[in-house]
């Protein structure tokens, strides 16, 4: 089973987890909203 | 058998790979990954590092992506010199960014594990430092694409720079065997096999994968998002034309 114990290290570990999931948060974010931006403008386009 | 190379060449064979291979790649990251940390939280703590092992399983993973992504770049950006392929620049534009995150996140997280362990957040040795000459290199490529508006030269110029950079990844991947670095040596891909113990070893394979996973997730989405972007750019042009 998992143990999330840290101790003395808690502050870099729990940073270089929060820095890691902000970071792929918004590499996902930023790579939908990218593709769908863009898909909703050819496709206006596309019917004109 | 068609080569995948070839096969993913066609625009409209791509697009329709990519709507159901993008979100396979990411449930498969996603499964991988919590299965690597679950792996590596239940794993003991290490009798030398103590509880920061637990970083190393989120730090390799970055690194090894940050080069692996950038040797994609490199790939694509020939595929795009050479054969003047829009689909390969397309490709190779998308990586740069993805790119650049893993180079971030491999810096901060080792610069979080390098702390506690070296008792210092950075050091110019060798191996750090040509890690953030890739983040220099990546952002460079981003930079040079925006500042040029004739999209061709600005393929062109950024494929070039792409493969000039390429020469870092060697001195990345050799910089722990040619200096005396403070970084340790490979440690798990390495001739001979892993030095680490199977408890910490495959978490580490099993997040390796899931970035990897990832990585090629958000690449696919990234690069159908070019396609459409050239698509609605050559469509307001002829809507411009009459």
């Amino acid at each position: 089973m998992p143990h999330f114990e840290t101790g003395k290290y808690a502050f870099f570990i729990w940073t270089a987890y929060g820095i890691t999931a902000a970071v792929l948060v918004a590499m996902i974010a930023t790579s939908l909203a990218h593709a769908q931006r863009w898909k909703a403008r050819a496709e206006a386009l596309a019917r004109k | 058998m068609i080569p995948a190379p070839a096969f993913l060449s066609n625009p409209e064979r791509f697009m329709a790979f990519s709507r159901w291979a993008a979100p396979m790649f990411g449930a498969i990251a996603v499964v991988l990954g919590l299965a690597g940390l679950w792996l590596g939280w239940a794993a003991p703590e290490d009798y030398q590092q103590g509880a920061t092992v637990r970083i190393l399983f989120i730090h390799i993973p970055a690194a090894w992506l940050a080069e692996f992504a950038y040797a994609c770049l490199a790939v694509a950006s020939l595929l795009a010199l050479v054969f003047r392929h829009v689909l390969a620049d397309a490709a190779a534009q998308a990586a740069a960014p993805l790119g650049a995150g893993f180079t971030v996140l491999a810096l901060a997280t080792g610069s979080l594990w390098g702390r506690p362990m070296w008792g210092t957040y950075w050091v110019w040795d060798a191996r750090l430092t040509s890690v953030l000459a890739l983040l220099l290199i990546y952002l460079a490529y981003m930079a040079l694409r925006a500042s040029l508006d004739d999209e061709a030269k600005a393929a062109r110029a950024a494929a070039i720079l792409a493969l000039v950079g390429a020469v870092n990844l060697p001195i990345i991947h050799y910089s722990v065997d040619w200096w005396n670095t403070l970084h340790q040596g490979a440690s798990v891909f390495r001739a001979g096999g892993s030095a680490l113990a199977p408890v910490f070893y495959w978490p580490v394979i099993l997040m390796v994968l899931a970035y990897m996973s990832a990585f090629g997730s958000l690449w696919l989405v990234r690069i159908r998002g070019e396609v459409w972007r050239r698509r609605a750019e050559a469509a307001a042009l002829r809507a411009a034309r009459g």
